[in-house]
């Protein structure tokens, strides 16, 4: 019988429409083989598995800043109270803003030249960007102290030319994922055809760069600048070395000798991570429902 | 009057050569494309006029300016892109009005012509629209208002409908040239589609491997090509291998069968030399004074037309028959001849 002979009638091989439970919702289709009890609760012990070895660690600091012997929350008052952490908070705050403005500065016209003029240099630029992943933090530090230390670039002798340095070290530091945002970004806005399309209207580098390029690197340029505000604000060895009155060594030292505040302060940072990676996804997700 | 002119212009990318000696001088208002396979250099001198590119030699003057060395942004030339290159962070209003802002020109005079190019490409109700709300057609319009703003002294539009679908592609290349009429803005064209040039173009440039092959007429282009590969680049050509028997009366012979072309032929008798012929100027079991016998070997149904392969003596010739519905298709196998007048035959020197 050839499909479709008979008007209404079964398909061949195929049985009628009512066979196939169309339009019927409490037919079932048919099951596979039934899975074991087992089989059915590994995928769940994974789940919880995982889960404890992120939130165990969490519960335990969470009790530990509550059994401070002056009360529950005596941990976290004296912590918040404490003389010399707002100031180095500040300070970690401001080394944030001012590394996010060295990394945008260094990265963006690099990465934006690169893209343009240089493509054959990519692999060279992202292979000198990876390098702060292949030199250790202490290596860095004592390199930097070394030629920083002398003339003609004497640069350690006060607190804040240290400072500076050790904020040009956390530019470095941040340039792997900066670079890896920005090169993205350009990546996904067809730079080549954005710039000569404004060129050919009359448009100069600085009206392209800031009126064509950095609008549509926003979400980029903040997911970059958000990661390199976590790092800083983490970043222990550097701040140590150089004699950095920030957040991370005061951190360090509350941890030798106040457990119970340590723990408050720990959430305090864990919380402020989260922030960051909390805006970078809603702007990302905002940005994604616009495009 | 010349408008725009190119001297003999080169390019050379390290020791390879993108465009060689191209010279050409467009009229203005006069629609030019660029026509050639990828890679013939077509692109790369639409992008020296756009002064993306700097030629290594030669010159390009544009309404008497010599603009051989001036940057991009200085050129006065409006650009259309493949792939729109629309500013996703301005609503449309805001990207045609882009070069006019850029110029420092009054608010009231912005908005006043981008309305009236909104106007012009018939999207008014899509000022405050950003580009990702826009289809590919309407975005490329966008692409050619913002072009247009400028008041630029020339258009150009690099394969400006090669990423749209057929229909949008067919409405969009009748508003180019309807727009093109009535602004009377001199434009070049590039494009790899020879169906586009054509129906397009007051002349055509045909390229190929970075050299001019033929300037012309699309008319022109096409029934009267220059060169070998004009003649197989622009249209479908059929070639037969064939043995000079007259040459001053122009007979050949190919299987053991005479036909006769309407010139003499340059070469000498016994000569191997190529005829070409186009798929329309044959028929099928007609009347015309050269045939060919030979066997339908495929049948292509095309809608307005219909293709028909017929193997002549090892040789596969394509017959184009207008459709029409009293038209009885031929069947595959079945022996027939291919005829042609002596005028439809061009042997290349």
């Amino acid at each position: 019988m050839s499909i479709g002979a008979t008007p209404g009638g079964p398909i061949a091989g195929y049985g009628t429409v009512e066979g196939l439970g169309i339009g019927k919702p409490g037919k079932e289709p048919p099951a596979g083989p039934p899975r074991s009890r087992l089989g059915r609760l590994w995928p769940w012990s994974i789940v919880i598995i995982g889960s404890l070895y992120f939130v165990a660690p969490l519960v335990g600091t969470v009790r530990m800043s509550l059994r401070h012997s002056k009360g529950a929350g005596a941990a976290w008052t004296l912590i918040l109270g404490n003389e010399n952490m707002w100031p180095a908070f500040l300070q970690s705050i401001v080394n944030g803003l001012a590394t996010i403005v060295v990394s945008l500065v260094v990265i963006v016209p690099t990465a934006y030249w690169v893209t343009l003029k240089l493509p054959k240099l990519r692999p060279i630029i992202e292979f000198i960007t990876l390098l702060p992943f292949v030199i250790p933090g202490v290596v860095l530090v004592f390199a930097l102290i070394r030629l920083y230390s002398a003339p003609p670039l004497l640069l350690t002798r006060t607190y804040e030319s240290t400072r500076l340095v050790m904020i040009c070290a956390y530019a470095a530091l941040s340039f792997p994922y900066m670079y890896r945002a920005v090169d993205n970004g350009l990546r996904a806005i067809n730079v080549r055809s954005l710039t000569e399309a404004a060129q050919s209207l009359g448009a100069g580098w600085p009206t392209i760069l800031i009126r064509v390029i950095f609008p549509n690197l926003r979400v980029a340029l903040i997911s970059g600048a958000l990661l390199t505000f976590a790092i800083v604000l983490g970043e222990l060895t550097i701040a140590l070395y150089m004699a950095q009155k920030t957040l991370a060594p005061f951190m360090a030292d509350i941890v030798r000798n106040k457990p119970f505040e340590a723990a408050a302060l720990t959430l305090i940072m864990f919380a402020l991570t989260w922030l960051s990676l909390g805006m970078i996804s809603f702007v990302t997700n905002r940005a994604g429902r616009k495009r | 009057m010349t408008y725009l002119t190119l001297e003999g212009v080169r390019k050379a990318f390290g020791d390879s050569v993108a465009v060689e000696d191209f010279s050409l001088a467009v009229e203005p208002g006069e629609f030019v494309s660029f026509l050639g396979p990828s890679g013939c250099g077509k692109t790369t001198t639409l992008r020296m006029v756009a002064g993306f590119e700097q030629p290594t030699a030669g010159r390009i003057t544009l309404a008497g300016e010599d603009i051989t060395n001036s940057r991009p942004a200085k050129r006065d030339v409006g650009m259309v892109f493949q792939s729109y290159a629309l500013f996703p962070n301005m609503n449309v209003a805001d990207n045609i009005g882009f070069g006019l802002k850029v110029k420092d020109t009054p608010k009231t005079e912005i908005s006043g012509r981008v309305g009236e190019l909104l106007e012009l490409i018939g999207l008014p109700e899509k000022a405050k629209a950003y580009p990702y709300e826009l289809s590919g057609g309407q975005q490329q319009r966008v692409a050619l208002a913002r072009a247009l703003a400028i008041r630029p002294k020339v258009l150009l539009l690099d394969e400006p409908l090669s990423a749209l679908d057929a229909k949008i592609r067919d409405e969009l290349r009748n508003e180019i040239r309807r727009i093109q009429r009535q602004l009377q803005i001199t434009t070049i064209y590039v494009t790899h589609d020879q169906e586009e040039a054509l129906a397009l173009s007051d002349r055509v440039v045909v390229m190929s491997r970075g050299v001019i092959e033929q300037v012309g007429s699309p008319f022109d282009i096409y029934n009267y090509p220059a060169t070998h590969f004009v003649a197989s680049f622009v249209g479908r050509l059929n070639r037969i291998p064939a043995v000079v028997v007259d040459a001053a009366g122009g007979v050949v012979e190919t299987g053991g069968r005479q036909f006769r072309t309407n010139t003499a032929i340059s070469q000498s008798v016994g000569t191997t030399v190529e005829v070409l012929l186009r798929p329309e100027e044959l028929e099928l079991d007609g009347t015309e004074e050269n045939q060919l016998a030979g066997t339908v070997e495929n049948v292509s149904f095309l809608g307005s037309i219909v293709r028909v392969v017929v193997d002549v003596g090892g040789t596969a010739l394509t017959v184009d028959i207008f459709n029409e519905r009293l038209l009885h298709l031929p069947q595959i196998g079945q022996p027939t001849s291919v005829g042609f007048p002596p005028h439809a035959c061009w042997i290349p020197a």
